[in-house]
């Protein structure tokens, strides 16, 4: 299972964070700000796994993260995940962001979390890993976002009648 | 004119969209907080309009400000609302909204769940995923009770894309209601063989995750994960599966020697990284079960251990950290492979990535032998003075003691080298771990005899530089270790070459700075040194000289220690100081008083278990949560009432709790002396129980909590070297020349041994083996005492609040009929109605098999009213003694909380029983007149399927009132059930007057009707059907006919087919209406149903009799009143 998912940049500014278990808005905060703490003191040519953050709880949980440029990608999973497994998805996942935003940069991130919880959402849900195949992702999305479109198109013609 | 203004603020505050709210935050950093509170204001202002696009765009933006840590619940019914949008474009937004702040505690989720339900079956499969994607971060035990059935179709749903979304979501239905497993699971297991790769693949997850929590149950499956293990191409569901198998094998032997050889393959051909490790995983997790048969797998083990060293070699970070985290588990099972790559771990140890070192540090723990112990150690040692930070520092600290003391110090062959090494440790600055010091210096001090006079030796130079260890500030962590240091001299004082000068050392003024709880070991000692000091000046008694001397040290120097502000050092000081005033008296007097003093601290002390007082056996009759004494009470008629209910069990206390206060002191002052003497009597007769005499003080050296010592940093400027103590590196020297001469002199043994034996063991001088190593010197290690006759049982300390304890389910057993469809579990009555009767003993009075026939549900009942009513008040009081009574009967009420793992015998009637309510708010009358009917309602009763024509209402009136008479008789024997219900109702808000609900109309006649269970049959329904004419006209040849539905069926006269129609006993003149019942069997009572059926009369019209049918619509919406307004009511809704 995915703990949480979390991305925040590297002054600790939270980008995304999807929790799969309930804290409170605090706790949450709290975590962010832990994890960061955690992920942002290691070097880059250290192995991308951590041990325990303490809030995330549990010696059975893991953080695996990846550094982009000016982004952290930080999953939190437990024993039943493949640690390699996990970065792969999180390759895939930011080569799916890239595809979707084209060039992906963290400005899309920050004007557009709603848009990065959908891609997620169609990649992992509820804490399990949902589909992998970036293509299979990218299509579910865009038609998404086509009926949005075809709906906001119908909406705004009253709206700019008035 | 205004309606221009408000819509230019609509427009303006809709165009503040999420873009703009995270360009305004920006803007503001300086005062962020601020800034966000107005949009808050805003966001609430744009949550009062109607337009639900400004609402949407509101609750997008508070999505973004939850992210930053603002609360939002308040305005969970707007998500709801935006929820329930018909747009796909707002129920996104409001479903990711609630997917982020929605929780278990969020009450409007209740109201979400006929929108959830509608969004399931939308024709719009993205509405289907998308509300699945929310359901699946905000599922409370009550949406996956009323979803299951709605998300169990959608598994076998005609797109793969929802498809694989409900598969996934169905592991949270089952963690929030683990009833639906079984009956789930059959659909789960299809799943994996989906034709859609990625349904496969969310059905692998879903039971993988399912059977790492409950492994056994899953056994079954083994076969067709085999087959997918080998058919499969996608890495995910391979290093799925393969995971699950390393979960399973350790129940299973037999699959585990069955996957070797495919794993192996795997290994040999997979180029995915990720695959290959989990397989390197499994294959260790195959082997470490299969702990016989060995020879057979070394070539796996080493196939293992080698594509692991590749992978520790590699350049790649994360591969040498997993395979670091790989070998520490081949490492339990099978060290030997793993000592073999001592070199590269050790290597590993100055890897500049923490997390490799720590992880090498973990190896190291297992690859230590007797021969490699000091070496290895110090290599960490010389890690120890380059590490860096603290917390690195402190964890190689700890390991060191860890792989030391492991197994009872099986490792170490040298003592005096492990008791340097953790004098050594001391001169670590800042650690936080002086308490694992010092308790592993008293621990060995205590348990290896042999090395007393040499740890006492290294204590007293402990001590006496002491200053080196607490530094210029007492918050030091390592002063602990003076803790060990003064207790181990005191206590084996008899050890110590100069007794004088460590007392001396003790008594030093500094030491009062000192925490109060090593002072206070200090003060003790100091008494233990004195004792010692005592016995070998008066061994030559030419000098008494130095005898005084000592007293007068004391004198001196204690008087500091009785000023201390610590409780416990002042009271062993004052105590101790006038001790020793008095020896002084008598050596003054020439008096020979070390034997006397010695005594004080005579006497061994023995190590005990950690668990031993857990351990020992409870006597036989000894209840441990008995009062001993009666807790104190106010009134005197209460203690009187209370004792003598106790009198019987009251062990301890005895009579004496029966007199009065002032004379129970008395007596008891008196009896705790008998007491005492017989539990010293006692205790000197148990052999585990560690003797307080004659120095009863002894005892309380172990008992000061070293938990509770302040741990404090301390940086030490001065450089650690303190004089004359011995470097741990010389013993490794010594220990490599001992070896070398025990070598030398086996090898001339050996010699000899040849020359006898003659050729037959030539060149047989391999490396050392383990025994071959002879300890420096012989050690004897007290183990620690046990009781006698300890429970051998390891606590098992599972969570028992763990979710997936529920669903430790047996999943191989069929299903029973009943559990065919999700079971149901009673819905929860509203809560402030709950009375007290109910909460207990609702459950089993509604499960009594003795049901009374509901079919006396008869609007005369309900006309008759308020009379009735009042009688029933009064029977309530005797009908709660009777409640006691009644619930002795077998209590089904077990099976709700446990209906998927009912035995498959079990009929529906019983799950039906179970769930079914008390009998609905609006019976008490009935229930009451039922139990008067009984011998009327029998023909009733064996005809259920028949439907009884009701009487008219006068008629019934009459027959009432015999009814009722014939009631009071039964009241007090037969009665029981009757007024049993009619309590548990009676708490029950009134009902209505009519519990008939609108079912169909139209211009011709109008339907009503009411839903019972059925008193007599739990698997039974019943629906009682007013019919009323309103037209001018007479109806007549009414038939009645309901589609059957899997789970519903209603009952047929014999004979009839599934299909026929029922007709209606009556015909109905112009303006009168008539009641009907229909029987409904049921399956199962999980859900809500709903039938549809249709009633075809004709309508006698003077000129032509036209055929009419009315069909009867669905009224979904009912289904809520019902159940909220009757909450036990089978949920049949037509």
């Amino acid at each position: 299972m995915i703990k949480a998912i979390l991305i925040f940049n590297n002054h600790g500014k939270p980008r995304l964070s999807k929790f799969y278990e309930h804290y409170s808005e605090d706790t949450e905060q709290q975590i962010i700000r832990e994890t960061f703490h955690l992920v942002s003191k290691r070097d880059e040519n250290v192995c991308n796994f951590l041990e325990g953050g303490m809030l995330i709880g549990g010696s059975e949980n893991k953080l695996i993260y990846r550094h982009y440029a000016t982004l952290y990608f930080v999953f939190c999973v437990d024993s039943s995940e493949s640690e390699l497994g996990i970065l792969d998805l999180i390759q895939v996942f930011v080569e799916t962001l890239d595809k979707c935003f084209e060039n992906v940069c963290e400005l899309d991130l920050i004007f557009h979390v709603d848009k990065v919880h959908n891609i997620l959402a169609e990649m992992v849900m509820g804490g399990m890993v949902l589909e992998t195949n970036m293509n299979e992702i990218i299509t579910q999305v865009d038609a998404q976002n086509k009926m949005e479109k075809s709906e906001t198109f119908i909406f705004q013609s009253p709206r700019q009648d008035r | 004119m205004a309606l221009k203004i408000v819509k230019g603020s609509i427009d303006r505050m809709f165009d503040k969209n999420l873009q703009d709210l995270v360009r305004g935050i920006r803007n503001h950093k300086e005062d962020e907080a601020k800034y966000i509170s107005t949009c808050i204001d805003e966001i609430k202002q744009e949550l009062k309009q109607d337009n639900i696009a400004v609402k949407s765009n509101a609750v997008c933006k508070l999505t973004y400000l939850q992210m930053l840590g603002y609360d939002v619940s308040w305005a969970a019914f707007n998500i709801v609302e935006v929820m329930s949008s018909s747009k796909f474009t707002y129920k996104r937004i409001g479903y990711l909204a609630a997917s982020q702040c929605f929780h278990e505690s969020t009450d409007v989720i209740m109201l979400t769940t006929n929108q959830i339900r509608k969004d399931l079956s939308s024709p719009n499969q993205y509405d289907t995923g998308v509300a699945l994607t929310g359901l699946s971060c905000f599922v409370t035990p009550d949406l996956a009770r009323d979803l299951a059935n709605d998300i169990m179709t959608l598994m076998s749903h005609t797109k793969p894309y929802i498809r694989k979304k409900a598969v996934l979501i169905m592991y949270k239905v089952f963690l929030k209601y683990p009833e639906s497993l079984r009956p789930a699971f059959p659909r789960m297991k299809e799943k994996l063989e989906d034709p859609d790769p990625g349904v496969q693949s969310a059905a692998v997850n879903v039971i993988c995750e399912l059977a790492r929590r409950n492994p056994k149950n899953y056994l079954s499956l083994a076969p067709l994960f085999f087959k997918l293990m080998t058919s499969s191409t996608n890495n995910w569901v391979l290093i799925k599966i393969i995971k699950l198998f390393g979960a399973l094998t350790p129940l299973e032997p037999r699959l585990g020697k069955k996957l070797i050889e495919p794993l192996t393959n795997l290994i040999h051909s997979t180029s995915a990284m990720s695959l290959l490790y989990e397989c390197v995983n499994t294959v260790i997790a195959v082997l470490i079960s299969l702990s016989s048969g060995m020879p057979n797998h070394s070539a796996s083990i080493q196939l293992c251990v080698q594509k692991l060293r590749i992978l520790i070699e590699d350049s790649d970070q994360n591969l040498k950290y997993l395979g670091l985290l790989a070998m520490s588990k081949i490492l339990k099972t099978h060290p030997k492979s793993v000592q073999s790559h001592k070199d590269l771990i050790l290597q590993c140890l100055d890897d500049k990535d923490e997390s490799i070192r720590l992880r090498a540090l973990d190896l190291l723990y297992g690859m230590v032998s007797k021969k490699n112990l000091m070496e290895i150690v110090k290599k960490l040692m010389l890690h120890v003075d380059k590490a860096e930070g603290t917390t690195y520092r402190d964890e190689l600290l700890t390991k060191i003691i860890d792989i030391c003391s492991q197994s009872n110090y099986q490792y170490i062959t040298n003592f005096e080298w492990y008791i340097s090494i953790l004098v050594e440790l001391t001169r670590l600055e800042g650690t936080r771990h002086g308490h694992l010091i010092a308790s592993q210096m008293l621990d060995v001090a205590i348990r290896v005899k042999a090395i007393r006079a040499f740890a006492v030796a290294q204590m007293a130079t402990l001590l006496d530089n002491a200053h080196l260890l607490t530094g210029n500030t007492q918050h030091n962590g390592i002063c602990e270790v003076l803790y060990a240091a003064a207790w181990i001299c005191g206590e084996f004082s008899e050890h110590l070459e100069d007794p004088m000068a460590t007392l001396e050392a003790m008594l030093r003024p500094k030491v009062a700075t000192l925490p109060g709880h090593i002072q206070a070991v200090y003060v003790q000692n100091a008494a233990k040194l004195f004792s010692t000091v005592l016995r070998g000046q008066e061994g030559a008694p030419a000098d008494s000289k130095v005898a005084q001397e000592t007293s007068q040290l004391l004198i001196d120097r204690l008087p500091v220690f009785v000023q201390s502000a610590n409780l416990e050092v002042q009271e062993r000081a004052s105590c101790i100081l006038q001790l020793v005033k008095y020896i002084q008296k008598l050596q003054q007097k020439d008096v020979e008083v070390a034997e006397e003093v010695t005594a004080l601290f005579a006497g061994e002390l023995n190590p005990v278990a950690p668990k031993a007082q857990k351990k020992v056996p409870v006597p036989e009759g000894l209840d441990l949560d008995a009062w001993i004494n009666e807790p104190p009470s106010g009134s005197e008629s209460e203690d009187e009432g209370r004792k003598t209910k106790t009198k019987g069990k009251a062990v301890f206390a005895k009579e004496e709790s029966r007199h009065t206060k002032p004379r129970y002191t008395e007596v008891d002052e008196k009896e705790l002396a008998k007491r005492r003497e017989v539990r010293k009597a006692e205790q000197a007769n148990n052999p585990f129980y560690i003797k307080a005499s004659p120095s009863s003080q002894k005892v309380y050296q172990e008992a000061v909590g070293v938990e509770h010592i302040p741990v404090v940093q301390i940086d030490l400027s001065v450089p650690l070297k303190v004089p004359g103590m011995p470097m741990s590196d010389q013993y490794v020297k010594q220990e490599e020349e001992r070896r070398e001469k025990n070598k030398a002199d086996r090898k001339k043994k050996d010699k000899k041994k040849r020359r006898e034996k003659g050729r037959q063991r030539r060149g047989d001088s391999g490396p050392e083996s383990e025994e071959d190593i002879t300890p420096a010197h012989m050690v004897d290690i007290v183990t620690e005492e046990m009781p006698e006759n300890a429970l051998p049982s390891d606590d098992d300390d599972k969570d028992p609040n763990d979710p997936h304890k529920a669903l430790n389910i047996d999943l191989d057993k069929p299903l029973a009929d009943s559990e065919k469809k999700l079971p149901v579990r009673t819905h929860r009555p509203d809560e402030g109605l709950k009375s007290p009767v109910e909460d207990g003993e609702g459950l089993e009075v509604a499960s009594e098999p003795k049901k009374k026939s509901g079919k006396e549900k008869k609007d005369k009942e309900r006309k008759k009213g308020k009379e009735k009513k009042k009688k029933k008040k009064h029977k309530q009081e005797e009908g709660d003694n009777l409640i006691e009574a009644g619930s002795e009967e077998p209590a089904q009420s077990e099976v709700t909380n446990d209906v998927a793992a009912q035995p498959p015998t079990s009929t529906p009637e019983e799950a039906a029983a179970v769930a079914d309510p008390p009998p609905p708010a609006s019976s008490p009358e009935a229930a009451s007149g039922v139990a008067a009917v009984v011998p009327d309602s029998e023909p009733e009763e064996t005809k259920s399927s028949k439907h009884k024509k009701k009487k008219q209402k006068k008629e019934e009136k009459d027959k009432k009132k015999k009814k009722h008479q014939h009631h009071h008789h039964h009241s007090d024997g037969a009665g029981d059930e009757s007024v049993q219900n009619g309590t548990v109702e009676e708490e029950e808000p009134l009902p209505p007057m009519s519990n008939y609900a609108l079912l169909a109309e139209n211009s011709y006649i109008k339907m009503v009707c009411d839903i019972q269970g059925n008193l007599h049959d739990g698997s039974q329904v019943v629906v009682s059907v007013i019919f009323e004419n309103k037209c001018d006209s007479f109806i007549k040849s009414m038939e009645f006919n309901v589609m059957d539905s899997l789970n519903s069926k209603l009952q047929r006269p014999e004979g009839a087919g599934p299909h026929d129609s029922l007709t209606v006993p009556f015909q109905l003149p112009p303006g009168i209406s008539n009641e009907a019942r229909f029987i409904f069997s049921m399956q199962s009572i999980v859900m809500p149903q709903k039938l549809k059926g249709t009633l075809t009369f004709i309508v006698k019209v003077s000129w032509s009799c036209s055929p009419q049918s009315t069909h009867i619509p669905h009224y979904p919406n009912q289904i809520e009143v019902y159940l909220s307004r009757v909450p036990n009511t089978t949920g049949v809704d037509l």
